[in-house]
């Protein structure tokens, strides 16, 4: 969760300063749903698909921090070959089928990979996360009928944010998600996504029941963006002491440590000393995908088709 | 060897991959046909047109899968299923309703090699159906393959008889890119020789159906057999046609056109599609670009208007380019 948080803001400090090309959305407020899903979930046979604000999942599934960060600089040494940028980042051998910049674009994919594991018995589940403004697409729609059509083993991660891009979700979506996806017979539960733990046991749940054959499940994770929709994002669409109150009030970081050392599973020494780790695993990543060389010109052509020789 | 339908010999194919590789699974809309129903799951259609029929009897419902009507559930399922280790082989029920699920395809399966750096592989097919003269009407008929064709990341297939279809589609199944093989269902009765065991026609590599030096007729899909039917009246009289079937519009096989057009010094394409942004305009402008001293006359297309297909029997049979339409143009140019 530091990672991300950690990460994420640093990115955002780097934006401002025009190093990084394209477009970046930022997740941070929302890290307790990535960990508390991806914590469960095995690189090989479990699946993730993701949004256009992926990096906190992709860093939750255990893609390399530093070759995402030069993916985000667009660099040779990306984990795409700076192909996809912030909104593309995959890597299969994490199980990680994509950031997808297409607003509903992941869950009809994560179907797919839900089939390859109940053909194959792999036991594996996939994971599409969904935001409330994806919630309102057709394809999403389509998939929790697919899902529980052929009980694949699924969860349907909904992170209601609050904001589909600059509109209201309790404006934009009617009835709840919650709901939806009951209306399919698919079990559903509601949960604060900034509480970890929460996060984790519904998490644990749902993904139980994908895998002894129970089909699909649904979790709508109440979420926190602390930034706007995207890295500049002026957000005239907030109240001015919003995101004051979201830091304040629904940080997962300090729920978390809150929790944790109350029950004396970690001290405040053990924290520091992550936190220190992660600071400098943020600061050689950015080191080194601005110091990374540029993609070989000829690397435009590549990967379009197979070659027939 | 023996005489197979262009159906059946795309059952075949898909058939004998199934058996070859348990990873290959068939998705669509009643592809098993009768899930679920009064009948207690009998085998009732294999699809709408009865071109997977037989294939959930012999592979089980765990391979033939019937969906509900979804299409970008379908299709993305099925990306989703090639990315991670299957060979899904996806029907889409007729072309047209490509609309409904254009994303799947063009921003996702099209997409996934290039932009994951390489790592990728798709090796997903969507058959589907193109082709106007069935009286279906303007959202059942189109040959909608240009703006497929369009798009970096997929192959394009328009086998124009049931040889090519199964060759092509095995070819397409051991794929490991996301090929789309557009079905005529125009030709869907047609039947030639056709190979019982199976067989591979590599993409990118163009027939040519009928031999000669006076002009270079080109076509794709149902059109070549119009084509080559030109061609052989017009050898009674002495003229000696060339006719090019490209097989596959992307990749696309310039390099036979070119040939052929440096030899003849002639050119007229057909194309059932709508000529604007076509395959027609794409190999015309082939032609003119790296041909140009070659060609002793303009090139010409033989194409639909650029109107939406008909119902009416009457504006249908006005719409397509037809044996006739193409003799006059090859007639005009032969004499400019």
């Amino acid at each position: 969760m530091r990672t991300i948080r950690e990460f994420e803001e640093r990115l955002h400090q780097e934006f401002q300063s025009g190093t990084v090309p394209g477009f970046l959305h930022l997740y941070s407020g929302q890290e307790a749903i990535a960990v508390g899903i991806c914590e469960q979930l095995e690189d090989h046979r479990d699946y993730i698909g993701s949004t256009h604000r992926g990096h906190g999942h992709c860093i939750a599934k255990g893609v390399d921090v530093k070759a995402m960060m030069k993916e985000i600089y667009c660099k040779k040494n990306g984990v795409c070959g700076g192909k996809g940028g912030s909104m593309h980042i995959a890597d299969l051998d994490k199980g990680m089928l994509g950031a997808n910049a297409i607003v509903g674009g992941a869950p009809p994919l994560a179907l797919g990979a839900a089939l390859t594991a109940k053909t194959l018995k792999t036991g594996g589940v996939a994971v599409p996360f969904i935001g409330d403004g994806a919630a309102n697409q057709g394809t999403v729609a389509e998939s929790m009928n697919m899902a529980a059509v052929l009980k694949l083993p699924m969860v349907f991660m909904f992170e209601n944010n609050g904001y589909a891009e600059f509109t209201a979700a309790s404006y934009a979506t009617a009835g709840s998600i919650e709901a939806r996806a009951k209306a399919y017979d698919i079990p559903a539960v509601t949960v604060d996504g900034a509480d970890f733990f929460a996060v984790y046991e519904a998490s644990r749940e749902a993904i139980e029941r994908a895998r002894n054959g129970g089909g699909p499940s649904a979790i709508e994770a109440k979420a926190y963006r602390f930034w706007g929709h995207f890295a500049g994002d002026p957000q005239r669409y907030r109240a001015p002491n919003e995101t004051k109150e979201l830091r304040e009030n629904h940080d997962c970081l300090k729920h978390f440590a809150a929790r944790v050392t109350q029950a004396a599973l970690l001290d405040q020494a053990e924290m520091d000393a992550i936190d220190v780790e992660v600071m400098q695993l943020i600061e050689d990543a950015v080191i080194e995908a601005k110091a990374d060389d540029q993609p070989d010109p000829q690397s435009l052509y590549n990967d379009v088709y197979v070659s027939y020789n | 060897m023996s005489l197979k339908t262009y159906r059946e010999a795309i059952n075949e194919a898909l058939r004998q991959e199934m058996e070859a590789n348990d990873r290959v699974i068939v998705i669509g809309e009643d592809v098993a046909g009768g899930a679920g129903g009064s009948a207690g799951g009998a085998e009732a259609a294999g699809g709408v047109m009865g071109i997977t029929a037989g294939l959930a009897t012999k592979f089980g419902r765990d391979r033939v899968i019937d969906t509900p009507i979804t299409e970008s559930a379908i299709i993305g399922m099925a990306a989703g299923a090639a990315l991670t280790g299957m060979r899904p082989v996806a029907e889409l029920m007729f072309a047209d309703f490509i609309g409904v699920c254009l994303d799947q395809i063009y921003n996702q399966a099209a997409k996934f090699r290039y932009m994951f750096g390489g790592k990728a592989r798709t090796p997903l097919v969507v058959r589907t159906m193109i082709g106007a003269g069935m009286g279906a009407g303007p959202q059942h008929s189109q040959a909608i393959y240009p703006i497929l064709t369009m798009i970096p990341g997929l192959k394009v297939i328009v086998p124009s008889n049931a040889y090519d279809a199964k060759g092509l589609l095995i070819q397409a199944i051991r794929d490991d890119d996301p090929v789309i093989f557009c079905e005529h269902k125009g030709l869907l009765g047609d039947s030639c020789e056709v190979p019982d065991e199976p067989y591979t026609i590599p993409f990118g590599k163009a027939a040519i159906t009928r031999k000669g030096d006076a002009l270079t007729l080109v076509g794709m899909s149902r059109m070549v057999k119009h084509c080559n039917e030109v061609a052989d009246r017009m050898k009674k009289d002495g003229i000696d046609i060339e006719v090019i079937d490209i097989r596959t519009t992307s990749p696309l096989d310039a390099a036979t056109i070119l040939e052929s057009v440096k030899k003849t010094g002639r050119l007229v394409v057909v194309d059932e599609a709508n000529p604007m942004c076509s395959v027609a305009s794409e190999i015309s402008s082939i032609v003119a670009s790296d041909a140009f001293d070659y060609l002793d006359a303009p090139i010409k297309k033989v194409t639909a208007p650029h109107t939406p297909v008909p119902a009416s029997p009457t504006l249908e049979a006005l719409y397509l380019p037809t044996p006739a339409k193409i003799e006059l143009v090859v007639r005009e140019l032969l004499d400019y």
